[in-house]
């Protein structure tokens, strides 16, 4: 017996039909990217290479869909089996974030019609960050899609194949812990090769994964935070304040594990003269550090931990400060030398904000038609 | 204790992985018969032969600026000039090779290098290094266009056609890129053939470099006999004035070295050259790489783990398990 129902309700409400219309401009936009080419939408050069589709749509995007993946290791390794009515939609919202990487890896490939090459193991160059990434984020969809539908499964009906699915589905969900600690770990290992051009303050070197995966992992509990109030205010179900409050704590230790390690490589790489320089990076990397320490102090009491709209700020400043983190170093900071410049065109923004719309409309869909969130005498 | 259990596992995964991440390589050495370039910018004279010749050579049209159609207008590499020449000016600019109130050229292609990134970086092996003569050639046949070559490399050297439906990376391959290979046939390379002054010089790493440090040594005033051509084979002599060179050869070193040296009276930072130490990140790249999935057997074991512990507690546990 589910312990998830679908929400019903209108799907053609308001946002549903905003979000439509962003998604219809994007379409337009990406439509002219295939058929004259990326520099026809885009302001990507020799020097920035990667652009807004890379690293919003796929650094940032998937790191802000491991809300499935933070909360998989709160259930199932430390056994917290009160936040299981958290899992179905955290990995609904993960499957549409790394869907929408996926895409967002596939319209920035500059040669899309050969994407299968990354598949053929006769091209495979073990040496490289990119390929894991490929590989492993790809196979990580996969099994999303494999934990996500129970959820299908039980809306047709399907009782023998969800019950030979729940038997294996232990194997799905180490997968779904294993895979984004690979690939997310390999997102900051893209940057060691890019050497002298990522800025010092960011330039971590052989820390480079591990940074990378203690922020990917405070982004997903703080989306799980962060999509659960925002369902509670938006769909105006029970408020889950006391489940969320546990989250907290695990946070905070993350929080203070990414400073800590931080910190601590500014001062032993030689880097701290950097901090102040006073320049752009200096300020962005103070910005990013006051990010990640207003949810630190929040989090730090418990009384705030139990309050639904500290948390929920809690969650933000740390959704921004690990997405800032991640657009000074691949963006913002980036010196590729001389010369070159980037700033996202507007049909390239349009793009991106067109594959947001869509992942927002899917789950507004899902969660209606699915059994997805769970009953409200469970919260 | 199943959670102690599962944090001692990761403990002891984790110290497994900090032991062994000293073991990243040592940067690549240069390929037993390298061929290169050496550019010596005192010689420059800025009158382009080696960019008319390249774009001769790859079938690309000249960059037009303006009414000025008598010499190609390109002013940096992209994916139509492979090679450039570019220009330092301070202050007059009155005298060649000074650095203040001076001037001097400055060449810009593939450095080929000896450590490349982009050949480390390419998830389908379509950027790949020639074991036997270090060049760096591009394969678009497996390309899918990810463009990390282009963030990979020191010198933003591999360009993508962005304005093209089916656009594909561009970059230098020494002039022996398949239907063209005029190093495999014996010749040399286009833009070292045309250099009328010998500041493109091309031939094998090691006598470059010899040449190179030869001119380290020589006395500014001096008379030398520049080669032109094959530093091995060259077709001609002539003699000039030793400049004030900077005993520093670009490539010997840096990131690894390069097989494309340059020379110079001006330092390297002052003509655009990226701020590179001896170590390649490559190197640095690959290390962290194979010391987290060497033969995976970190995945597999945290796999095992992971795979235990949700059985486990998916079994143990109704309200947790799954629905």
């Amino acid at each position: 017996m589910s312990v998830h129902k679908p929400l019903g309700g209108r799907i053609l409400t308001a946002p549903f039909i905003f979000f439509g219309i962003i998604f219809l401009i994007g379409l337009y936009f990406m439509a002219q990217r295939f058929i004259y080419g990326m520099g026809a939408v885009s302001n990507l050069n020799g020097g920035f290479a990667w652009g807004i589709w890379v690293v919003y749509d796929v650094v940032i995007g998937t790191a802000l869909a491991c809300g499935g993946y933070a909360l998989a290791f709160t259930v199932y390794i430390f056994n917290k089996g009160q936040y299981h009515p958290l899992v179905r939609p955290a990995i609904l919202a993960s499957l549409l974030g790394y869907a929408m990487g996926g895409f967002g890896a596939f319209f920035d490939m500059g040669r899309w019609w050969q994407f299968y090459e990354i598949f053929l193991p006769w091209n495979w160059n073990f040496n490289s960050v990119m390929l894991e990434v490929g590989l492993c984020v790809t196979a990580y969809i996969l099994v999303l899609v494999l934990e996500f539908s129970p959820a299908y499964l039980e809306k047709i009906g399907a009782k023998r194949l969800l019950k030979t699915l729940n038997k294996l589905l232990f194997l799905f969900i180490a997968l779904g812990m294993l895979l984004p600690t690979m690939h997310q770990s390999s997102l900051g290992s893209l940057l060691i090769v890019m050497g002298y051009k990522v800025n010092p303050l960011w330039q971590t070197w052989q820390f480079q994964p591990l940074l990378a995966l203690l922020s990917a992992l405070t982004m997903g509990f703080s989306i799980v935070i962060f999509e659960a109030s925002f369902s509670t205010v938006g769909f105006r179900r029970a408020s889950e304040t006391p489940l969320l409050a546990g989250l907290g704590k695990i946070i905070l230790g993350l929080l203070i594990s990414f400073l800590l390690v931080r910190t601590v490589l500014l001062v032993v790489q030689g880097n701290l003269g950097h901090l102040f320089a006073g320049d752009r990076a200096s300020l962005l990397y103070v910005i990013e550090t006051a990010l990640f320490l207003i949810p630190v102090f929040i989090l730090a009491s418990p009384v705030n931990r139990n309050h639904g709209g500290r948390l929920l700020i809690a969650a933000v400043s740390m959704l921004l400060g690990g997405a800032l983190y991640r657009f000074d170093a691949f963006l913002f900071t980036l010196n590729p030398g001389v010369g070159y410049r980037y700033f996202p065109s507007v049909p390239e923004i349009m793009v991106t904000l067109g594959i947001v719309s869509l992942e927002i409309m899917a789950y507004l869909v899902l969660v209606k038609t699915l059994p997805v969130l769970h009953r409200e005498e469970h919260a | 204790m199943k959670r102690r259990d599962f944090l001692k596992a990761a403990a002891g995964a984790a110290l497994c992985g900090a032991g062994t991440a000293a073991q990243a390589r040592p940067n690549l050495q240069p390929a037993e018969k390298a061929v290169g370039m050496l550019y010596d910018s005192t010689l420059c004279i800025g009158c382009k032969a080696c960019v008319a010749k390249c774009k001769e050579v790859n079938h690309m049209p000249p960059v037009i600026e303006g009414d000025q159609t008598t010499w190609d207008s390109a002013r940096g590499l992209s994916a139509k000039t492979l090679n450039v020449i570019k220009v330092y000016k301070n202050g007059t600019a009155a005298s060649k090779d000074v650095e203040v109130n001076g001037f001097c050229f400055e060449k810009r292609s593939c450095m080929h290098c000896v450590d490349p990134a982009c050949v480390s970086v390419c998830p389908v092996t379509a950027m790949r290094r020639n074991p036997l003569t270090g060049i760096v050639t591009h394969h678009p046949e497996v390309c899918i266009g990810c463009r990390n070559c282009m963030m990979g490399c020191p010198y933003d050297v591999p360009q993508f056609e962005y304005n093209k439906t089916f656009g594909q990376i561009q970059k230098c391959q020494m002039c022996n890129q398949a239907g063209v290979e005029r190093i495999d046939k014996g010749q040399m390379t286009g833009c070292a053939e045309v250099c009328p002054t010998g500041a493109t010089l091309f031939g094998p790493r090691k006598a470059l470099l010899a040449e190179a440090k030869r001119r380290m040594t020589l006395k500014p005033g001096e008379i030398y006999n520049y080669p032109r051509g094959d530093v091995s084979k060259p077709y001609s002599h002539h003699e000039k004035v030793v400049p004030a060179y900077l005993p520093h050869i670009w490539g010997e070193k840096e990131a690894g070295g390069t097989n494309v040296m340059h020379i110079s009276a001006i330092p390297f930072d002052k003509l655009g050259m990226p701020p590179l130490g001896e170590r390649s990140p490559a190197s640095i790249a690959e290390g962290v790489q194979h010391t987290l999935y060497k033969y995976m057997a970190l995945p597999a074991i945290a796999l095992a783990g992971l795979t235990y512990v949700v059985h486990h507690n998916t079994d143990d546990d109704n309200e947790g398990g799954e629905s």
